[in-house]
């Protein structure tokens, strides 16, 4: 299955902040086929540095994408079955405007004039895409990590568009670990002279930095366990120690060669504008509590966590699901066993097939 | 008593599920009710009981593998001990609360119990008797903790940490002020009337405040 990324144009956004932005242009794909009833349709979201090709492959690289396992033909989101939409987020640099888009004004990039922006703004762009769709309630909405994030974020801000909400690997709020983490990336990037503030357009990326902000991410998704399994204390193209500085450990090598990767895909300030964005996102902050959140959400929820994820760990997913139980929502819950960290969302989909493809069957056969 | 007259009734149940209780609890349970299983193992009932009965159903279940299995199945379940996690339910959140041969599992049945009847406006609870004529003939026969086709388990190994008799769990209901709504006393695929303490294997209660 070739697909292609296609663009939607908005007039503008009012963001969180009190800034707009006009005009925002959104990448999507789309994957199956739209119902007559517009029923059957589920937004994916995705984590921190995806993008809109979460199936299939894609006619201009030739890759699959980011989520190809869980979304096809018989697959967990079933492209026979249901109409699937994947977009950029706001603030992202493939496709979607973000701080490396032209500035109309100026005719410049944006860069660093590009306003802050947060989950609720991410959210409320893929509603104005979902309103181009003539969609008015999603079958679901479905990401892990930050695509989580925004899953939640759905559910409490559309309570009447979404049927159900799948948030994997995720949490309600970010926490200071995460927070952290986030930050030491952000300081690598700008810490990086070819930062320049952010006004490196015309020049050369601070690639150095974006891509040890990355290696410090990669490390963050996998665990103890599955790093000890990939790589254990093998040398890398050697019998013996270097006793130098090159390229000892595979480890070290697997972790240059994702950084340098990612430099090409990447745009460094994006990484500075939606690591921010994960940072202040707090389901609560506008009621004062979860609960409050949650208070007006309609929707059913299958909430996934794995075992060794450590970025996100499972007591964070369990207190969402507390939570909901309290208030009597309709909520699924189940702790997937895995060896492989945060990532397992991505790579270690079995079980997460099996439960999503039974969600949501379940919740399209009960009001369709 | 009632309950010969409930149980005279019909001497024949069939099995749902190949189970009996869940044969019974099946026919309790009124169509589109809102029910919660603890202890749904793999969503089997509930399953059932949301196609057939139009039930708004939910679980809990403590292994992780099974209640994967139970979402899989398309059930609203999730991981949790029923011991914890039935405190934080709201007030009469459900019509049914079913604790299907789980009771004598749990670390405190009478809290359970009694919470059951807080999240629940019914409870319908299903327990193996322990009163049964093969478990007492095996202790006094053997001198050892009783294995029988019911209780299966070496004394070590076994989930059962409380045992009840029904006379102990009418104690219990008496005790507390709970109502009998209906009962059921289950001898392989037959409902017995006299003397169910010392003839039912299994028992199925439907008790409310």
């Amino acid at each position: 299955m070739t697909v292609e990324t296609k663009t939607a144009e908005f007039d503008s956004i009012s963001l969180e902040s009190g800034a707009s932005l006009a005009p925002v242009c959104v990448a999507y794909q789309t994957y199956g086929a739209l119902n007559a009833a517009k029923s059957n349709a589920i937004l994916i979201l995705h984590a921190f540095s995806g993008d809109a090709h979460a199936a299939g492959i894609s006619a201009e690289t030739g890759k699959p994408g980011w989520w190809d396992n869980m979304i096809g033909p018989g697959k967990a989101f079933d492209t026979e079955k249901y109409f699937i939409i994947c977009s950029n987020v706001l603030g992202g640099c493939q496709g979607t405007t973000g701080p490396s888009s032209i500035n109309p004004q100026t005719g410049c990039p944006y860069a660093m004039s590009f306003p802050v922006i947060t989950m609720g703004d991410m959210v409320r762009v893929q509603a104005k895409l979902i309103d181009f769709f003539g969609i008015e309630r999603l079958l679901a909405v479905a990401g892990g990590s930050m695509g989580g994030m925004q899953a939640l974020e759905w559910a409490v801000s559309f309570p009447d568009r979404v049927r159900a909400a799948i948030p994997i690997a995720t949490t309600a709020k970010h926490s200071p670990q995460q927070i952290a983490f986030n930050e030491v990336g952000r300081q690598s990037i700008m810490a990086d002279p070819d930062w320049n503030n952010g006004d490196y357009y015309s020049g050369r990326p601070p690639a150095r930095g974006l891509a040890v902000a990355r290696m410090v991410g990669h490390i963050t998704y996998m665990s103890d366990e599955s790093m000890r399994e990939k790589f254990g204390r093998r040398l890398r193209d050697k019998e013996k120690f270097g006793f130098d500085f090159s390229v000892d450990f595979e480890v070290e090598s697997y972790l240059r060669y994702r950084g340098s990767q990612f430099v090409n895909r990447f745009d460094a300030n994006s990484y500075l504008y939606i690591s921010k964005a994960e940072d202040y996102f707090d389901l609560a902050s506008g009621t004062g509590s979860l609960a409050g959140a949650f208070g007006k959400a309609k929707a059913r929820f299958l909430v996934i966590s794995f075992s060794s994820d450590w970025l996100y760990p499972s007591y964070q997913s369990q207190d969402i699901v507390r939570v909901l139980r309290r208030s009597n929502h309709d909520v699924a819950y189940c702790d997937l066993p895995s060896n492989y960290g945060h990532d397992a969302f991505l790579v270690d989909v079995a079980e997460q097939s099996d439960v999503v493809r039974g969600f949501l069957g379940s919740t399209y056969k009960e009001k369709s | 008593m009632a309950i010969a007259a409930q149980a005279a009734r019909k001497p024949f149940v069939g099995e749902l599920l190949g189970r009996g209780d869940f044969a019974i609890i099946s026919e309790l349970v009124e169509p589109d009710s809102k029910v919660l299983d603890l202890g749904c193992g793999e969503g089997e009932l509930l399953a059932w009981l949301a196609e057939n009965k139009g039930v708004d159903a939910r679980g809990v279940e403590i292994s992780a593998a099974k209640a994967q299995r139970a979402i899989a199945r398309g059930v609203s379940a999730y991981q949790g001990d029923i011991d914890e996690v039935l405190a934080d339910y709201p007030d009469q959140a459900f019509d049914y609360v079913i604790l299907s041969q789980t009771l004598q599992e749990t670390r405190w049945p009478l809290k359970v119990m009694r919470d059951m009847l807080r999240v629940g406006r019914h409870a319908i609870v299903a327990f193996p008797n322990f009163g049964h004529w093969s478990v007492r003939l095996s202790l006094l026969l053997t001198g050892h903790a009783p294995k029988t086709e019911l209780f299966p388990y070496e004394w070590y190994d076994s989930p059962n940490i409380h045992f009840l008799t029904v006379d102990d769990f009418d104690q219990l209901v008496r005790k507390e002020g709970f109502t009998i709504e209906r009962n059921y006393f289950l001898s392989g695929k037959r409902t017995v009337s006299a003397l169910p303490n010392l003839r039912a294997e299994v028992a199925v209660y439907l008790v409310r405040k």
